[in-house]
């Protein structure tokens, strides 16, 4: 089937088959990609992140369910770590989510991260683009706040959210993990716990601190997800941060320089697949590795061969 | 490429027991699997619908509550309904002998009863998926 036009004409499975040719790399995908490009760019994209058991799969669960009250179709994006060890993944995310299951304005894809040559970043925002051509009006990205690879996920969102809970520790763990430059809008999730108001000032505190901030000061929600509490306020501050950036012009820089990115990415990932194609499959990479290995040759001078064949 | 095979693990029905189904998603895991875990009490519906969503290549069953001559073969009607022609569907939990053979007819590729070890699926799994 041509699944781009499939895609286009509303079919779920081209969707669920176009995200899988994104992850495993098929070659369709970027032909589909292709097709799909000029369809996107109409979807709000809300990245949820922040450290495991924070309730973000719930809290997201309430929001869609709002989002849908107000007449949105919705895509979820739920990102959950590859074992390192066995290249398996428990993706569990659903769990959370089986009320809006039979919903047919949502849409959920489970994603591991898989990568062991990066790229994940990529991979999730073709699988963003997917669902914006589809015609989602709002894409949650969800993904645990760890590592590098996770920031640059949620960087692709339009507006990101991060998710804390009390109880995890003092401030210094808020500066550390670096969440505070990435959140445009915090929710304190779990309010009802002990801890929650002391949480509020820290984060406020640790915001006043910060010198670099824009003309946008990241406001606090605090949230009781399990519980539906605090969920339309939470969404009034996501949309006024939307609304903000979309006026103050930052949407459009965000978007250029994501534009700027995605052609690096792609252009990494193209010669990556091509590097694994021509080295790593043809078992010459065993090759190297034994001439390395009986003193025939070095790293730096297989490499430097190699580019040069590439570049003929 | 990155392809690895994609598997949702659904407890259909209302028995509230989901050990087994936990053993056998960590096994497949630890096998290399991506294992979709959708928690308890899942209706036909809600399992086919997230097959679809997951495009997954396999959906493995589990029950304890005897409604797999009912359930079963309506998942893998709905699975098939929803274009999802080459998934591999497996059941498991505690099914009698006599109930297998039906359960195959209406296609369910494999059935694995209690005592069955996770390697054995873990094979059968590799051996059949497409």
């Amino acid at each position: 089937m041509d699944i781009a036009q499939e895609l286009l004409n509303g079919s779920r499975l081209a969707l669920s088959r176009a995200i899988t040719a994104i992850e495993n790399e098929y070659d369709e995908a970027t032909d589909i990609m292709r097709k799909l490009y000029p369809h996107t760019g109409n979807a709000f994209v809300l990245g949820i992140t922040g450290p495991p058991g924070a309730g973000k799969s719930t809290l997201t669960d309430r929001l869609a369910t709002a989002y849908r009250k107000m007449g949105k179709t919705v895509g979820i994006i739920a990102v959950d770590p590859t074992s390192p060890f066995s290249g398996g993944a428990i993706l569990g995310d659903r769990i959370r989510m089986n009320d809006l299951t039979l919903d047919e304005g949502v849409f959920i894809r489970s994603m591991g991260t898989r990568g062991s040559l990066g790229g994940l970043s990529q991979k999730t925002a073709d699988a963003v683009k997917a669902m914006d051509a589809f015609g989602k009006d709002i894409i949650f990205v969800e993904t645990v706040g760890v590592g590098q690879s996770e920031v640059d996920i949620v960087k692709a969102a339009d507006t990101t959210m991060v998710v804390l809970i009390p109880g995890m520790g003092d401030d210094i763990q808020a500066i550390k993990a670096g969440i505070l430059e990435i959140g445009d809008v915090f929710a304190i999730n779990k309010a009802d716990h002990d801890g929650a108001d002391k949480l509020n000032i820290e984060l406020n505190m640790m915001l006043d601190l910060d010198g670099n901030m824009s003309d946008w000061r990241p406001p606090i929600q605090q949230v009781v997800a399990s519980q539906s509490k605090g969920i339309d306020e939470l969404i009034a501050k996501i949309e006024e941060h939307y609304a903000h950036i979309k006026e103050n012009g930052q949407l459009t820089i965000k978007r250029t320089e994501r534009t700027r990115n995605e052609i690096l990415d792609i252009l990494h990932g193209s010669i990556g697949r091509h590097i694994t194609k021509k080295i790593v499959d043809t078992g010459k990479l065993d090759d190297y590795v034994q001439q390395i290995k009986e003193h025939e040759a070095d790293p730096y001078s297989i490499v430097s061969g190699i580019i040069k064949d590439m570049l003929k | 490429m990155e392809k690895r095979i994609r598997v949702l693990v659904a407890k259909p029905g209302l028995d509230g027991h989901d050990r087994g189904a936990k053993v056998v998603a960590r096994a497949l895991r630890d096998a290399g699997f991506e294992v979709i875990y959708t928690g308890l009490r899942q209706t036909p519906e809600q399992i086919a619908e997230a097959a679809l969503q997951e495009d997954v290549n396999v959906v493995a069953m589990s029950i304890l509550s005897g409604a797999h001559p009912h359930l079963f073969p309506k998942i893998v009607k709905l699975v098939r309904e929803k274009g999802l022609t080459d998934a591999l569907i497996i059941g498991g939990g505690v099914i009698p002998e006599g109930d297998i053979p039906a359960l195959k007819e209406a296609g369910v590729a494999g059935v694995f009863t209690p005592g069955t070890p996770t390697g054995d699926i873990i094979k059968f799994i590799k051996e059949n998926v497409k």
